[in-house]
């Protein structure tokens, strides 16, 4: 009973010391990615050596049910003091009031603004800074050297025509029973990203008006990129959907040397690195032989500071979101984790521009575009269902563009409201 | 000490009073996890009710008539119907063949009936994985097999067309294991003097299933109809496990009410309008449930 008694009173002896000492301890939430939980721990020991009076704990949660578990502990009041989010949820993290705005004096938007690349502005909502992150990524094109060696192909391509005459050399089989694929073709892998993002302004049309209250994609050059695109299926039969049963299809099935390119994120250069056991390479994304017109798709996780976060805690929070987002902790983060700099000075090192890996991701950063998401899960089906109205059903391009952006802008109408 | 004689009665009302007090810790229990959540999802469907805003306006009715305009609902109702109407039939007749079967055979009956229950208990994302790849278009031995019999390959769970198909055989196939040892216990019950006397009555072994099997496997089959149109009109799993990165996909063909709940609830956060559509399947659940027993259960007299 005595032992139950201590056992039970324990912890409250040990927080009235902590009181007595009166560290503050604020909480840190990410999602469980082996190397990530490691480098941050490493990380909040660094920040803890440097600020003896703040503790941080982090806590990590399963990637599949992460957004869930954050948005569920803000109506419950809970949860932690700075977060880690997909920047394509801010919106309604913003809208909910759950974030609270950087605080000026510490984080200047001049000084943001000039300090990161172009692409974190979709941080900024009505004229301030929610949050900010360590690293960004953009797309490119991972290619199998051995299979296109194999194929006839000597160099990587660069253009789109280039692209199409590549992986017609690669592609073994036919439709539905391919056994090589020129191109690991997948809408709901980052390929629709490439539709709306990149194929879309190379054919000089523009997907989102300015604000990202519009959609604007309903255009010759829309339904030129969805054509194109899908050609590349029903046309040009370079490849096809889920390849690999799975969840990466696209990636497993190119780490197991099936696929000829595929276009993926430099989020995936660690399990390309660790997977791939031939010789494979990466090319920035192709463009058109008339126009060169380059684009990329951005995006990144941002660190973010929560309404839980008040007095010492704030002060605290604000301190180790300015730690997290300097350029030691960005040049760590490149080492540890493999994900590019948000700063514009770190990833316009020349040594890192000139890696054979990271530097056509690097090559991205100034014209990546980032999509001012407001409701990413369903913004993304009407996209992916677009897709698959062609190449599954036969849909016409210009009907399957028509009604993306009438399944789109009817909830950018409900957000904006 | 004196033995007080019992009062008629006064043992069985205690024992009535204990049985209340025990029911009284399940009921407890069912109405704070179960009844009550159910009746706060009746009064949250009223509500614009997004759990990341501050604000959840009352709107009345409105969840409810955004959902009749609602081409994806309709969609996710189809499915779900057609789901029931292809798996419970399918799972209930194939269950009884086996089940007809197994109770004749003697050798080995242990490893037969093991063999045929093994589906029910393998994890179903585990399941899910392996038809995916038993049904790959590229790689699956089911398109190697269709070739050899000059049969041109099939897209199953990527074709809009077949996936709802091929995810309710895995569900069938899943739940036959189950529905075999119902018909078995209902098959047992039937007392063999029953048989004996058709035999010297001159009955035919057609005779004797369709006068004396099926009559009185009917209470099984009441409840098996009943519990699997509940569990297809509940269906989930599989289908997000099918077609992880489109879930209910493609294009919405294997959507199911239950999964679109899901969706709506936990990936876009519109918990009004997602409890809208719990109380609209509960209503269904409901209806169908009680059409069911008051048409299929009958009495035979043995």
């Amino acid at each position: 009973m005595k032992k139950l008694l201590t056992l039970a009173l324990s912890p409250l002896a040990l927080s009235l010391t902590f009181a007595a000492a009166a560290p503050v301890t604020i909480t840190y939430w990410q999602y469980d990615y082996a190397s990530k939980v490691d480098t941050m721990n490493k990380l909040i020991q660094k920040f803890e050596a440097q600020n003896p009076d703040i503790k941080v704990k982090q806590e990590t949660f399963p990637y599949d049910a992460y957004n869930q578990k954050v948005a569920t502990s803000v109506p419950a009041g809970q949860g932690p003091d700075v977060v880690n989010l997909f920047y394509g949820w801010l919106p309604q993290y913003v809208d909910s009031g759950y974030l609270q705005a950087l605080p000026r004096a510490d984080f200047p938007v001049k000084q943001i603004e000039s300090s990161f690349v172009p692409m974190i502005q979709t941080s900024k909502m009505n004229g301030q800074y929610y949050a900010l992150p360590t690293s960004v990524r953009t797309l490119a094109l991972f290619y199998n050297k051995d299979l296109l060696k194999q194929a006839g192909v000597l160099t990587p391509p660069r253009t789109w025509e280039d692209f199409i005459a590549a992986a017609q050399k690669v592609v073994k089989g036919a439709p539905p029973r391919f056994s090589v694929l020129g191109f690991g073709i997948q809408p709901d892998g980052q390929d629709y990203h490439v539709v709306r993002e990149v194929l879309v302004r190379q054919f000089g049309g523009s997907p989102y008006s300015k604000d990202g209250k519009q959609v604007t994609y309903d255009s010759d050059a829309g339904v030129k990129a969805m054509t194109f695109y899908t050609d590349l299926y029903s046309k040009y039969k370079l490849g096809t959907p889920n390849f690999f049963p799975g969840n990466n299809s696209y990636r497993d099935a190119f780490m197991a040397g099936k696929v000829g390119m595929i276009i993926d994120g430099s989020f995936a250069i660690g399990t390309i690195q660790k997977g791939a056991k031939f010789n494979w390479g990466v090319v920035p994304l192709p463009v058109f032989k008339g126009n060169g017109v380059r684009s990329n798709f951005g995006s990144y996780w941002v660190n973010g500071i929560t309404k839980n976060a008040k007095g010492d805690k704030l002060a605290a929070s604000v301190k180790f979101l300015k730690f997290l987002t300097s350029e030691d902790t960005q040049r760590t983060w490149l080492q540890a984790v493999g994900e590019i700099p948000a700063s514009k000075k770190l990833s316009n090192d020349p040594s890192l521009r000139r890696d054979p890996v990271y530097g056509p991701f690097v090559y991205a950063l100034p014209f990546a575009h980032s999509t001012l998401f407001v409701d990413e899960a369903g913004q993304r089906k009407a996209w992916v269902d677009a897709i698959n109205s062609v190449i599954l059903q036969g849909g016409s391009p210009a009907n399957a563009v028509k009604k993306a952006a009438t399944d789109e802008q009817k909830i950018l109408n409900g957000y904006y409201k | 000490m004196r033995v007080r004689p019992a009062r008629p009665g006064t043992l069985r009302r205690r024992q009535t009073r204990t049985a209340y007090t025990f029911l009284l810790v399940p009921l407890l229990f069912f109405l704070v996890v179960r009844f009550i959540p159910t009746f706060l999802a009746l009064r949250l469907s009223l509500f614009d009710w997004n759990i990341l805003k501050e604000q959840q306006p009352f709107v009345g009715l409105e969840n409810y008539r955004t959902l009749l305009e609602d081409e994806k609902f309709g969609q996710a109702l189809k499915n779900t119907a057609l789901y029931t109407v292809i798996g419970v039939p399918l799972q209930i007749a194939l269950g009884l063949i086996l089940a007809l079967m197994l109770g004749r055979i003697r050798a080995l009956r242990g490893l037969y009936r093991a063999l045929y229950f093994a589906p029910y208990v393998t994890p179903i994302v585990a399941a899910a994985w392996v038809w995916q790849w038993l049904f790959s278009p590229q790689f699956g031995p089911v398109n190697t097999v269709l070739m050899w019999l000059h049969i041109p390959p099939q897209a199953f769970l990527t074709s809009p067309h077949q996936a709802l198909a091929t995810t309710a055989g895995l569900v069938v196939w899943q739940n036959l294991g189950f529905q075999v040892v119902l018909f078995l216990a209902g098959l047992a019950a039937i007392p063999r003097s029953y048989y004996e006397a058709a035999e010297i009555d001159g009955a035919s072994g057609g005779q004797a299933f369709w006068r004396i099997t099926l009559p009185l496997l009917n209470p099984t089959i009441v409840f098996s109809v009943v519990t699997g149109t509940i569990s297809y009109l509940q269906l989930f799993t599989q289908v997000v496990n099918l077609n992880f990165t489109d879930q209910g996909g493609p294009l919405g063909s294997t959507m199911t009410v239950a999964l679109y709940i899901y969706q709506l609830a936990f990936g876009r956060y519109q918990m009004g309008y997602a409890s809208a559509v719990t109380v609209i399947l509960f209503v269904i659940i409901l209806a169908i449930t009680l059409l069911q027993l008051k048409f299929l259960t009958r009495r035979y007299d043995t």
